[in-house]
């Protein structure tokens, strides 16, 4: 290709169609128009959301279901500031996203100009990586090394921030056909020596247990973790940003560990004698008392050797790419038995799954069991579904009871807990995938928090559906007020919200609400049924709990 | 324990804040600071003095090699550390005084590089220890001003830090 005197603003436009990409997420505002402007002659669809923090969170989403980095747009000043929630939340959970931010001209960057923040700097303990573009020339190289820093290694947000004047400029033009960055060289295959120390470790073992993170579905490696976790019949847990890397029927799949976890998974990794902590950071939310490692084998597997070390103690640790070490790690080994210790586990999912069914008997008919719900959802969905979760109770309830199959995908805000998430991510799922089902689960809190999102879906023919639970409570932190301040409830009552269904009828959005167990399927298939967005408003007990103890 | 780290950076706008803040962020503390173009104009240089236990310096150099800017990290070893700071102290100095200062200043092995009516200043290149010394001798004289760099530190012997 020969190169061509066009503005930056077209190059920018030329750059994200050289990296394949469809769709993007944003907002405009003047500093950022020039771009918007030249994006009218490409073929890649803008999608105006309603707040940028939003089309921060959809590129996310969108990101998570194609697996390359996606795209969100922002004005200077306030419109980047909006975008920052968005950028930090996925930094947290290894999203690639490439933000593009409008910047005032450059003559007038360091004076306070109107609409002006430095966003570069605001960002940054929040990037992977960002790029202030000051010479016009650089456009490409910077926005070629973008996506790739944002899509390999550890994925995570990278921002490039383009003064106005710097966007009009005209240059000659020639996107790169590669990147070399001499400081950035992410491991891909793992050592040799240390997996064969893993393997002999593995062969010692007679409870061994593997905890799949996010980094699973991060590297694509769902199929390598089920033929290790198959052939070496080794249980599985997982962290929330790990929960579908197995199907969550898969027969060696024992929940979710943490805090707010599943007492079978607790149970594992307390009594494990060997942990593969398979791209999993094991956060504060996940590990408590890092005393449950004492006596236990830790082989940590993950692209990031950063986070060898900082959260578990470790005695063997692999840094490279998680579907290929494991992919390797399978290679040295030979298939091994261990029923005891899965029938041991098997037994204790069986007794909690009893209690819980007692609990259930027992309680308040009068309203919907948001549990039971999400049993009976994902009992309609099609296999082939996108589940988002928003952050709360409602979070807790869909991590502990959603059941996938292998193409399913379960997406929330991890790390960052950002609410408001679930029904922008479900906007920027759908768009990345109109085969699936997609269904953004949000409590009273977090819907409030996004529900303006609703116009988007409706602009632009987005089918998603949303379920709002309604206990009229910030649930989760009336649950920590209960627990922990004497009971002291405060800022907690939701009191003043309006009616959901008459939201969802004002965007001309169909739906119905559910009052009772017995009306949850036939809701539900309404629902999955629907062609265009439909909305449930399900009214939870405003005293179900989050804590299984 | 105090740990000399250097580090090889691109000589890109905002790479000093970008390491800057991550200390910061991250609660490590940082002693002192120096940084420097190389003889590739494209390098710079950075000499980071920091506390911590093995924990907090094993997480500042992996953190410090997750910036894309940075090309190197390496922690020198106490015993094959070779460090320099630079002092520019400005003393009271009368006529009378000239001679003694003088000879501290041949004693140290400091310069003089700026003489007034009633001061003279003095500049001295040493390690952190010469230098409270050199200070301690200057300060009955009245010291008018102080002024000192960060730490700049190479390894001893033929091994070198490049990329």
């Amino acid at each position: 290709m020969a190169k061509e005197t066009i503005t930056v603003a077209a190059a920018m436009v030329k750059a994200l169609e050289k990296e394949n990409i469809k769709h993007i997420f944003g907002y405009p505002g003047a500093a950022i128009c020039p771009f918007f402007d030249e994006l009218l002659r490409s073929e890649i669809k803008s999608i105006l959301v309603r707040h940028e923090v939003n089309g921060g969170h959809s590129a996310g989403a969108y990101a998570r279901i194609t697996g390359k980095p996606a795209v969100c747009i922002a004005t200077s000043g306030p419109g980047a500031t909006n975008l920052i929630t968005a950028i930090a939340s996925a930094h947290m959970d290894s999203i690639p996203i490439v933000a593009i931010t409008g910047q005032v001209v450059s003559g007038l960057v360091g004076r306070d100009a109107f609409q002006e923040a430095d966003i570069t700097g605001a960002c940054e303990p929040f990037v992977k990586h960002s790029f202030l573009v000051k010479n016009a020339d650089s456009i490409g190289e910077v926005i070629k090394k973008a996506f790739y820093i944002a899509g390999t290694g550890r994925p995570g947000p990278v921002l490039i921030d383009v003064p106005m004047d710097i966007q009009k400029q005209e240059i000659e033009f020639e996107y790169p056909e590669s990147v070399e960055i001499r400081s950035y060289k992410p491991s891909f295959t793992g050592n040799k020596l240390q997996i064969k120390k893993a393997a002999e470790a593995l062969k010692k073992s007679s409870k061994p247990l593997i905890c799949a993170g996010g980094g699973v579905i991060a590297a694509g490696a769902g199929n390598e973790l089920k033929t290790l976790s198959e052939m070496c019949d080794i249980p599985v847990i997982s962290t929330m940003m790990g929960i579908g890397a197995i199907s969550t029927s898969h027969k060696s799949y024992f929940g979710m560990l943490g805090v707010f976890g599943v007492r079978t998974a607790k149970l594992a990794l307390k009594e494990c004698d060997l942990l593969i902590a398979l791209g999993a950071r094991m956060s504060d939310r996940s590990v408590t008392d890092s005393s449950v490692f004492d006596g236990t084998t830790v082989i940590h597997i993950d692209v990031d050797p950063a986070e060898i070390g900082k959260n578990a103690p470790v005695n063997i640790p692999i840094v490279g790419d998680v579907k290929r070490i494991t992919e390797q790690f399978t290679e040295e080994l030979a298939p091994m038995r261990h029923e005891e210790w899965q029938a041991a586990l098997r037994r204790s999912k069986q007794a909690n799954a009893e209690k819980a069914a007692e609990e259930l008997r027992g309680r308040n008919g009068s309203y919907v069991n948001p549990k039971s719900f999400i049993k009976a959802l994902c009992g309609v969905l099609p296999s082939k579904c996108v589940i988002c979760s928003d952050v709360g109770s409602n979070q807790i309830w869909a991590a502990n009871n959603v059941e996938l199959t292998d193409e399913g995908r379960f997406i929330t805000s991890g790390g960052m807990g950002t609410m408001g998430y679930a029904l922008p991510a479900a906007v920027g799922a759908k768009t990345a995938d109109g085969s699936a089902e997609v269904v953004a689960l949000c409590g009273d809190g977090s819907f409030q928090m996004c529900f303006m999102e609703l116009a988007t879906a409706v602009q632009h023919n987005i089918n998603v559906k949303v379920v709002v639970f309604v206990n009229n409570y910030l649930g989760m932190v009336r649950e920590l007020q209960d627990n922990n301040y004497g009971g002291r409830r405060t800022m907690v009552d939701l009191s003043g919200s309006p009616d959901y269904l008459k939201i969802a009828e004002a965007y001309g959005i169909g739906g119905e609400t559910v009052t009772s167990d017995h009306q949850a399927e036939s809701a539900v298939k309404r629902m999955a049924e629907s062609v265009k967005p439909y909305l449930l408003q399900v009214m939870v007990d405003s005293n179900e709990r989050s804590l299984l103890e | 324990m105090k740990h000399t780290i250097s580090i090889l950076v691109e000589n890109n706008a905002g790479v000093l804040a970008r390491i800057s803040g991550l200390f910061a962020r991250r609660g490590f503390n940082i002693h002192s600071l120096a940084v420097g173009v190389t003889d590739d104009e494209k390098v710079s240089r950075v000499t980071i003095v920091a506390n911590g236990d093995d924990y907090t310096l094993e997480q500042i150099e992996k953190q410090l090699n997750k910036l894309i800017d940075v090309i190197k990290v390496r922690t020198v070893k106490p015993d094959e550390l070779l460090e320099r700071e630079l002092i520019l102290v400005k003393v009271n100095c009368t006529a009378q005084q000239r001679h003694e200062l003088i000879s501290i200043a041949k004693i140290t092995q400091a310069k003089i590089s700026d003489i007034s009516v009633d001061s003279m200043t003095l500049e001295l290149s040493d390690n952190q220890p010469q230098l409270e010394n050199f200070q301690e001798l200057l300060r009955p004289y009245g010291i008018k001003e102080i002024v000192r760099t960060g730490t700049i530190a190479i390894q001893t012997g033929s091994a070198s830090l490049r990329i």
